[in-house]
């Protein structure tokens, strides 16, 4: 993580920020970039409400969430991607986890997190009997077909977020998608620790 | 089945009693009737005040829970009951005020169905509470107070929303009291770092020119002493928030006074000379700091804070102290060396005589002209021994009332911090009557926010309560007038107030009341004032036009301070 100081001056990266000592425009505490992060709780009515509300005070879109029970049971795992600077997530991590029900809060960078997501688009079986580009397309994005008629087939893709971005876009340009729905990325992190395994187990609590 | 099974409203009443609760603030209704009837048996334990509108309980519980240190408590009704209470909730909950209020709800098999007098109490107070929670079944009455109560007061404090239906009052369960004194999600006091105190020690040993901000943090964790001997083994000058002006006696000579946009010009000007800023329980609200681009640049700063996500929220702190700042001050004083900073505190000497001059002493002392809001709040004050609790409402009245008064003991200020809530002086003043008994309570209101809670000169009437109530009139919304002389070219757009007959409005209700115009006539009118047994309204006809000053203008900077107006 980068650690900065608001009292240096211009790092001369970028043109607005004056913020930050690094001189690395990818390190830089203003520039707005993806983060994910992952949230538990107790299993309770109301505190995906809570959660989503400190997104919304801070004026920042959820680019993806993804709620499921986790791997303790009563608790449940929370799955959030967002665009923005290191600042507001910061806040907005520590604002998360201060909800009484919250048990822990973190957020995370790409390379410190494994994520997937998994898309299903909807396909006209014309369309792609008569454009053999398609199901190349599918093919070289490693995506399966999975049912087939003579209305519509079904394609599903599993990987990052941004192959499904690619072949979605892919598949516009023939004019061919009936519909689309992706489920929001969800991620494991890379971190050898458990961290909310330790904080239960530093409570003496068996859980 | 054995017959030892009570109601859910009874349970409720004992889970009260089981967590010390004496005094309750609330107006009944048909969602919390069946609580209300369990209530006319437990009067001897829990007095409860009817208000005359539900805002009024529930700023009465803050007034009752901010000078005793206790949880405030109040019930109301569902519906507009609830809705009711809403400013004070938000009022509690941005100036950290331990607070539980129980609204009534429609019972669960309504819920959801826009039943009369329905209204997603919870959806609504989501945002401001500390916690919420909708009672279903009487069997969830022990745990939800005994949680609501732990979760209001540990940590930072704040208000909690206990929503509690109908059926859920009216079943029955056997009742077993609990006590909840454990969240496993929720850490109240962040766990005090050995390193942090180290460094936070070196830091202010090695510093030339530290400046300490305290705000109410100080005062809630009741660290008033190991505030001092930090301070006072340092020699470390202090500015005190709003919030926290009564963290340390007005007359200490490191108390360099108020900070902030009407604060004293020493501590608001050396924010931006100092070395090292230290933050203790404060939360750099926009009215401190002024502009935050230019805010103590120049200084390191440590943050000694209990709440995690006030760390780095509005000014980046070199060092943060998480923890009880009781705690986290004495560890602190420990590892300091006694400072001799007498050269960097005579700095403040110039702006106190400049303020003095300009501001303070025309404000306090006139000569001529009409009676001024200053002058009022300081003899005031000055003939209570600066011994008592000072309350405010919002406006012109607040700003004199936190600027003159002077205080020797602790959790004496009460005041709208972070909302500004008109209508908040008059009921949390009878809060405060009932949460410190043995003390006086003088609250100064405006003639506008006197009117939004009026209705409380009731409850003053039936209780007797000994509230001193200073009208400041100005027939004007003052500080908005204020703002439209400076800032919108004098154009006093619906600030002028048409003004009742306060006087036969305190008769009325069998207020003792006096008018004084004169200035000659001020100290016998006070003193008529606190020698009369209970209420009285004393109103002060002021000078209209008068400014608040010195001024930080919005977005200025902090050392940027308006002395005059020309
Ligand atoms: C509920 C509410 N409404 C409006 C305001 C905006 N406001 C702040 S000060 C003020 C004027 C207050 O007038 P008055 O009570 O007469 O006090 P004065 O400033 O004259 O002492 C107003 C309208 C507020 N703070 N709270
Ligand atoms: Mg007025």
């Amino acid at each position: 993580m980068t650690r900065y100081s608001n009292k240096g001056g211009h790092c001369g990266a970028c043109e607005t920020c004056g913020k930050c000592d690094a001189r690395d425009i990818s390190k830089c505490p203003e520039s707005i970039i993806p983060y994910t992060i992952i949230t538990y709780s107790e299993n309770f009515a109301g505190i995906l409400n809570q959660i989503t509300a400190v997104f919304t005070r801070r004026q920042v879109n959820i680019e993806s969430l993804n709620v499921c029970s986790s791997s303790t049971p009563g608790v449940h795992k929370y799955t959030i991607t967002c665009f923005c600077t290191e600042e507001t997530v910061q806040l907005i991590t520590k604002q998360i986890e201060k909800k009484i029900d919250v048990l822990q809060a973190r957020y995370y960078v790409s390379d410190q997190i494994y994520i997937q997501e998994v898309a299903l688009f909807k396909l006209s079986t014309p369309r792609l009997l008569e454009q053999s580009d398609i199901s190349l397309t599918i093919r070289q994005h490693s995506a399966k077909i999975v049912e087939v008629n003579e209305t519509y087939s079904i394609v599903t893709l599993t990987g990052l977020p941004g192959d499904i971005d690619s072949l979605f876009a892919s598949l516009e340009s023939f004019d061919c998608v009936l519909q689309f729905v992706r489920s929001g990325a969800i991620a494991v992190t890379k971190n050898r620790r458990e961290l909310l395994d330790e904080y239960l187990e530093n409570l003496g609590i068996d859980h | 089945m054995p017959n030892n099974k009570i109601t859910g409203a009874e349970a409720l009443m004992r889970s009260l009693e089981n967590e010390g609760v004496t005094t309750l603030f609330g107006y009944p209704g048909g969602a919390i009737m069946p609580s209300y009837d369990a209530l006319y048996d437990h009067r001897s334990t829990l007095n409860h005040i009817l208000v005359r509108h539900e805002q009024g309980a529930v700023h009465a519980a803050q007034g009752y829970a901010r000078v005793s240190g206790k949880v405030g408590c109040a019930i109301v009704t569902s519906g507009p009951g609830a809705m009711n209470t809403v400013t004070g909730v938000a009022d509690a909950m941005i100036d950290s005020t331990p607070l539980v209020v129980i609204c009534g709800q429609v019972g669960a098999a309504f819920l959801g169905t826009d039943a009369f007098q329905e209204v997603d109490v919870i959806g609504v107070t989501q945002p401001i509470t500390k916690w919420n929670f909708q009672i279903r079944r009487a069997e969830d009455v022990a745990w939800a107070v005994s949680r609501a109560f732990y979760i209001a007061k540990s940590g930072r404090p704040g208000p909690v929303v206990l929503d509690f239906t109908k059926n859920a009052q009216t079943s029955l369960v056997d009742y077993e009291p609990k006590r909840v004194d454990f969240i496993r999600s929720y850490l109240p006091v962040p766990q005090m770092d050995e390193n942090a105190i180290k460094a936070a020690a070196k830091m202010i040993n090695h510093s030339e020119r530290p400046f300490m901000l305290v705000g109410q943090g100080v005062e809630l964790g009741d660290a008033r002493t190991e505030l001092r001997e930090l301070i006072e083994k340092a020699n470390i000058p202090v500015g005190c928030t709003m919030l926290g002006l009564s963290a340390l006696p007005s007359d200490h000579p490191l108390n360099k006074g108020m900070l902030g946009m009407h604060g004293n010009l020493g501590p608001n000007v050396l924010t931006n000379q100092c070395d090292l800023l230290i933050a203790v329980g404060m939360r750099f609200d926009d009215r401190v700091t002024g502009n935050i681009n230019t805010y103590a640049r120049q200084a390191k700063v440590i943050h000694f804070e209990i709440d995690p996500s006030e760390v780095n929220k509005n000014v980046h702190a070199d060092l943060a102290v998480l923890g009880d700042c009781k705690q986290t001050l004495a560890a602190v004083t420990k590892h300091v060396q006694p400072a001799d900073n007498s050269l960097w505190i005579s700095r403040f000497t110039p702006y106190e005589q400049q303020e003095k001059e300009k501001v303070i002493e025309p404000a306090i002392h006139p000569k001529e002209g009409p009676l001024l809001m200053g002058e009022v709040v300081r003899r005031v004050s000055e003939l209570t021994q600066n011994k008592a609790i000072l309350v405010t409402d919002v406006g012109q009245n607040q700003l004199f009332g936190c600027r003159y008064f002077k205080f020797t003991e602790g959790r004496s200020v009460l005041t709208s911090g972070g909302c500004g809530t008109m209508g908040f002086g008059l009921p949390a003043a009878i809060g405060a009557t009932f949460g410190a008994p043995e003390r006086t309570v003088c609250l100064f209101v405006g003639d506008g926010g006197l009117q939004m809670t009026i209705q409380e000169f009731g409850t003053i009437m039936e209780q007797h309560t000994p509230v001193k109530i200073i009208l400041l009139n100005n027939i004007y919304l003052g500080n908005v007038r204020q703002w439209q002389y400076l800032f919108f070219r004098k154009r006093y757009s619906f600030t002028p107030m048409l003004n009742p007959d306060y006087e036969k409005i305190a008769e009325g209700y069998g207020i003792p009341a006096r008018t004084i115009v004169e200035r000659a006539e001020l100290d016998s009118a006070i003193d008529e004032m606190l020698h009369t047994d209970g209420p009285f309204l004393l109103q002060c006809a002021v000078m209209e036009e008068d400014n608040v000053l010195p001024m930080t203008p919005p977005g200025a900077n902090v050392d940027e301070m308006m002395l005059e107006i020309n």
